[in-house]
């Protein structure tokens, strides 16, 4: 990150640094004051901008409050008591304009931040950027790679210093996604396709999550950002391909059911990765479009054909 | 819910697993214990309740008194009431999961079903059922005294938004008893409360308790804005109203238009769950981008409604205990107002992370921090009221230095938030539950409290133990400052809200900071109730039936405590902004008016009309939540009758004879004349008995 110049900087640098210190710096990182990408980076010295800013209108009160109690407490007969003074043009504009002027250069800020940061931007960088869809499922996630032809459930491994473009949908209730370390929040919704571009600068793993509450597995709803070298990459997606099993309709229907990433590991009885991460070697062409539209064709999708409703029966589409 | 059940014509979906004691009996678990305990403690508590009543005889004047009064007092007490007992439940509520958090590493002690209604109970509970009642309470008693008035315009009208409100209080409290309550958060997003979600009887709990709680509080808009258009006394324009009253009527405003977005979308919402509509389901074209827009076009609105009221109090307060003018009383009306235009133009800052284009963000964005304008010379203004005053550090002052310190810090959180870029991390993170608590409780609460505190006196003919009240303020600042600081860090910390459980141990030492404010919040919830039973037993050495314990500025002061029903024997002249004072000033004041001053006052009669709506709205939801078919149907027939019966009556109001009000009238004057007037010094003493010394410069002897 450049050195910034703002008011307050110092102050809540140490603020953040001991925010960091208290989230442990730990090998699974969470927070974006603790930021691997240049997306939370950015995010990061913005927040320190409008902190710096804004002191400018609250340092006032906090100075003031106490000066003027002590000063105008009841006993004390020496200071000056004008019950009837109400009123000052001076004051007035003090009152109005400082605020207004640093709310017009928070707004700048806003704008220019806002444009630059937009989710559905592309990054520039120097490789070519890696495409991966995601679908929100109760209670996992489930990422493909289209130019790779495999996907994983829990585990989104990129290579570092290379942009990475994210179509979102849910095959659920709506869902919000969030890697606080790379990039912020977008929500998930069935039907629709939401967008995310991000970015790691340095490799590392760091925490990603459904920060939108959907139900009783919802704090399980967490999964590992791998950012690693081009070399690592092209080996863990050999392994993928090796150890992983294909991903095809009754597979998906499968996954879909809720459960968690463990559960939903233990019922495909997958066996390759961690705990709560599953590997597929293939997976069915266009299976992000079939999710995304299986809403939107204007006929009745019952319950037990929508992944996460209570009547769902992850056989309901070969039977019928 | 199977419908080949024997009494299923009778019952709907009503039977004996409905009760909370089977499953704590079948699975004896903590969870099912809480919950299990919970439903005994209302069972027990209205028991209790009802012998109480029983035991004491007070059917009668409860009836007679209190529930078919249309007095606007009495239906202000009645609000408030209402709001510290449902305070009770969401504050200990409040409390299980600060508890279950702190234990929360790899499990706690809930399952994650029965947290995830507890926050939705807790939201629900406290925005509706003790927020908009403390408030409606407060306007009601309050505002027509200001403005001098007899009454509401509406007072039947009035009875009937009382009722509604407590029938959604009603069906919260049932729904621990009878099934449950939603655990779909409280603003319900669908899909995930929709009928294929969530089929049980939770999100028909929260459709019926906000779509009854929600027209009430329409309709306390509209009165209270009528009232304050038409019923100010003589000489009281609209720029020489109190600046409270000013605030009540941008709250109305917002009531108003803000409170049908929320009953037409919870109406949709049971479109869907009812009638098979899809306004908001995955297929069919449903689209639940349209729920959240139109939560939030009530959402944010609401948050302002419940602010600028709590603006108003301290208007009052800081200007009374610094006796001085209020600073720039009309640079006070344009910021309220603004405010409340502003707050309808600001909604789509809840859901910044929901795809739409930068620019949409952009213009958001900006308008959510223009807000904080307005908002910064509100708190400017009362602190150059302090300038130059004589400041008495009273209960209401200690709310109010605890406002400027903390709500500051909830201002600045949330001009972080109005950054789309920002709110991308924090979003749905505890850095906002932190914020929404940090403008909520140090504002709205803050400033009712000490609003409960200041005007408590005028009710009831005594003042609250200040001592108690200063403890109570303390529990509250520094119990708020552990309790929810702390969540800034967790939030960026990136710890999601509504999390039961988690798995980093980096969030537990300040989980636990915030368990411990918690508890120092429950001592000052408890402390309310102790102090007023304290202040109840001394009522004779904290008397002040004169009715002007503060020194006050405005009209409410310039009759007695508690006031006769009619308020004013005669209606107030009024000359200027903060009338009484200037009364006092000017030798107006207590003034022995001519014997034919007097006239006879009409007063509207009673009416049991609010009850009825209350018993037949609570039957009709529990009848709907249900699938009750025939009772909710001959509830909404017997509620229709009782309209069309009430609609025969002739005249329902009664004349209060100018001589009864003309003795009772000249014994407080007698009074007053006998009674020895009281400096500030002495203001928080037994000698105080309403009645105050006049303080200006040149009497002081303060250099000029
Ligand atoms: C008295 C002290 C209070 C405490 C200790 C407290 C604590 C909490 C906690 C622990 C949560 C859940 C946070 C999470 O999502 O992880 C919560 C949520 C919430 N609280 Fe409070 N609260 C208090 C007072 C209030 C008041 C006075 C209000 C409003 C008038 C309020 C409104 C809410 C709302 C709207 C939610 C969100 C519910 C949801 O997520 O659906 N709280 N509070
Ligand atoms: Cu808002």
């Amino acid at each position: 990150m450049k050195n910034r110049q703002g008011p307050g900087r110092f102050l809540f640098g140490l603020a953040a640094t001991l925010f960091i210190a208290l989230a442990g710096c730990s090998d699974n990182r969470s927070s974006f004051l603790d930021p691997a990408g240049p997306i939370a980076a950015a995010q990061k010295a913005h927040l320190l901008e409008v902190i710096g800013w804004t002191m400018i209108a609250i340092v006032p009160v906090f100075v003031l409050v106490p000066l003027m109690l002590w000063r105008y407490r009841y006993r004390n007969a020496k200071a000056r008591y004008a019950p009837d003074w109400a009123f000052s043009g001076l004051l007035d504009t003090v009152m109005w304009g400082v605020p207004f002027l640093i709310v017009a250069v928070l707004a700048t800020l806003l704008w220019y931040s806002t444009h630059a940061l937009d989710p559905y931007k592309p990054i520039a960088s120097d490789e070519p950027p890696l495409e991966v869809r995601v679908v929100g499922l109760d209670w996992k996630w489930l990422f493909i790679y289209p130019d790779l032809g495999i996907a994983t459930v829990n585990e989104l491994a990129i290579p570092e210093n290379t942009s990475v473009a994210l179509d979102l949908t849910s095959d659920t209730v709506m869902q919000s996604f969030l890697i606080p370390a790379l990039a912020g929040q977008i929500y998930t919704m069935p039907g629709m396709r939401t967008r995310l571009h991000l970015l790691a600068d340095e490799p590392g793993r760091f925490e990603g999550m459904n920060a939108q509450f959907t139900g009783t597995g919802f704090t399980k709803q967490k999964f590992a950002t791998l950012a690693m070298s081009r070399g690592d990459f092209d080996a863990w997606v050999a392994r993928v391909r090796a150890e992983g099993t294909p991903l095809d309709a009754a597979t998906y229907a499968r996954l879909a059911a809720a459960s968690t990433g463990a559960e939903a590991k233990a019922a495909l009885k997958a066996g390759a990765g961690p705990q709560d991460v599953i590997y597929f070697s293939s997976v069915t062409p266009d299976l992000f479009a079939e999710i995304m539209h299986r809403y939107m064709q204007g006929t009745p999708v019952p319950p037990k054909l929508q992944p996460g409703a209570v009547g769902y029966e992850s056989d309901a589409e070969e039977t019928r | 819910m199977n419908t080949d059940q024997p009494l299923h014509w009778l019952l709907g979906r009503l039977d004996i697993s409905a009760l909370p004691i089977l499953p704590a009996i079948r699975n004896p678990t903590p969870s099912e214990f809480v919950a299990a305990g919970a439903a005994l403690a209302v069972i027990v508590g209205a028991f209790a309740a009802l012998a109480f009543l029983t035991w004491f005889r007070l059917w009668t004047p409860l009836w007679r008194d209190w529930l078919t009064s249309t007095d606007h007092k009495r239906i202000g007490i009645m609000y408030v009431v209402l709001a510290i007992v449902m305070m009770a439940r969401g504050v200990i509520e409040a409390g299980v999961m600060r508890t279950q958090q702190a234990f929360g590493l790899g499990g706690g002690f809930l399952t994650p079903e029965h947290f995830s209604e507890l926050f939705t109970t807790h939201g629900t509970i406290m925005i509706f059922f003790v927020a908009m009642p403390l408030i409606a309470g407060i306007v009601n008693y309050i505002m027509p005294l200001q403005i001098g008035a007899r009454d509401m315009s509406f007072p039947v009208m009035n009875q009937i938004s009382l009722g509604l409100t407590a029938t959604g209080a009603a069906l919260v409290m049932i729904s621990l008893v009878l099934a449950q309550f939603s655990n779909g958060t409280w603003a319900a997003y669908p899909p995930y409360t929709g009928l294929d979600f969530n089929p049980g009887t939770g999100p028909d709990y929260w459709i019926w308790t906000i779509v009854f709680s929600g027209i009430g509080s329409t309709l306390s808009g509209i009165n209270f804005a009528v009232t304050i258009y038409k019923e100010r006394a003589p000489g009281m324009t609209l720029f020489r109203m109190p600046v409270f009253c000013w605030t009540v009527l941008c709250t109305a405003i917002i009531m108003i238009f803000a409170l049908p977005p929320l009953t037409v979308a919870a109406l949709m919402l049971g479109a869907d769950r009812y009638l098979d509509f899809h306004f908001f389901t995955n297929d069919l074209g449903g689209n639940m981008m349209n729920f959240v827009n139109l939560f939030w076009l009530f959402g944010h609105p609401e948050v302002y409604l419940l602010v600028i009221p709590a603006y108003g109090v301290l208007s009052e307060t800081v200007a009374t205990f610094s006796g001085k003018r209020i600073y720039g009383y009309t640079s006070m009306v344009y910021a309220t107002m603004a405010i409340a235009v502003l707050s309808f133009c600001v909604w789509l800052h809840h859901f910044f992370t929901m795809g739409q284009s930068a620019n949409v963000n952009i213009v958001f964005g900006v308008a959510s921090m223009m807000i904080a304008v307005p908002t910064g010379v509100k708190v400017y203004n009362w602190m150059a009221t302090m300038f130059r005053g004589r400041i008495r550090m009273t209960v209401p002052m200690i709310y109010a230095i605890g406002f400027f310190y903390l709500f500051v810090i909830g201002g600045l959180t949330g001009v972080i938030l109005a950054n789309p870029t920002i709110t991308y991390q924090v979003h749905n993170t505890l850095f906002l539950v932190a914020h929404f608590h940090n403008v909520i409780i140090p504002g709205v609460v803050f400033g009712l409290l000490s609003g409960y505190h200041y005007w408590f006196p005028k009710a009831f003919g005594f003042r609250l133990h200040e001592g108690w009240g200063r403890l109570i303020a303390l529990c509250w600042i520094f119990g708020f400052s552990l309790a929810f600081l702390p969540l800034y860090a967790l939030g960026f910390m990136g710890m999601p809200r509504r999390t039961a459980n988690f798995t980093d141990p980096a969030y537990l030492p300040l989980l636990y900071v915030a368990l411990f404010g918690a508890a120092i919040l429950l001592v000052a919830v408890v402390s309310i109730l102790i102090q007023l039973w304290v202040s109840v037993r001394r009522r004779e050495e904290l008397a002040v039936p004169l009715g002007d314990p503060w020194n006050g500025r405005t009209l409410e002061w310039a009759t007695p405590s508690p006031p006769p029903p009619y308020n004013f024997a005669i209606l107030p002249q009024v000359r200027c902004i903060d009338d009484f004072a200037d009364a006092k000033a000017t030798g107006r004041a207590y003034a022995e008016p001519g014997a034919d001053a007097y006239e006879d006052i009409e007063m509207p009669d009673n009416t049991p009309i609010g009850v009825f709506l209350c018993i037949g709205t609570t039957v009709l939801g529990l009848a709907l939540v249900f699938y009750i078919w025939w009772l909710a149907i001959a509830s909404f027939v017997a509620m229709t009758l009782v309209f069309i019966v009430r609609s025969f009556r002739v005249s329902s109001s009664h004349v209060i004879p100018a001589a009864e009000i003309a003795a009772a009238h000249r014994h407080w004057l007698d009074q007053v004349r006998a009674a020895a007037p009281v400096t500030r010094l002495e203001e928080t003493h037994s000698a105080n008995r309403g009645l105050a010394v006049l303080e200006r410069p040149e009497m002081t002897g303060a250099a000029q």
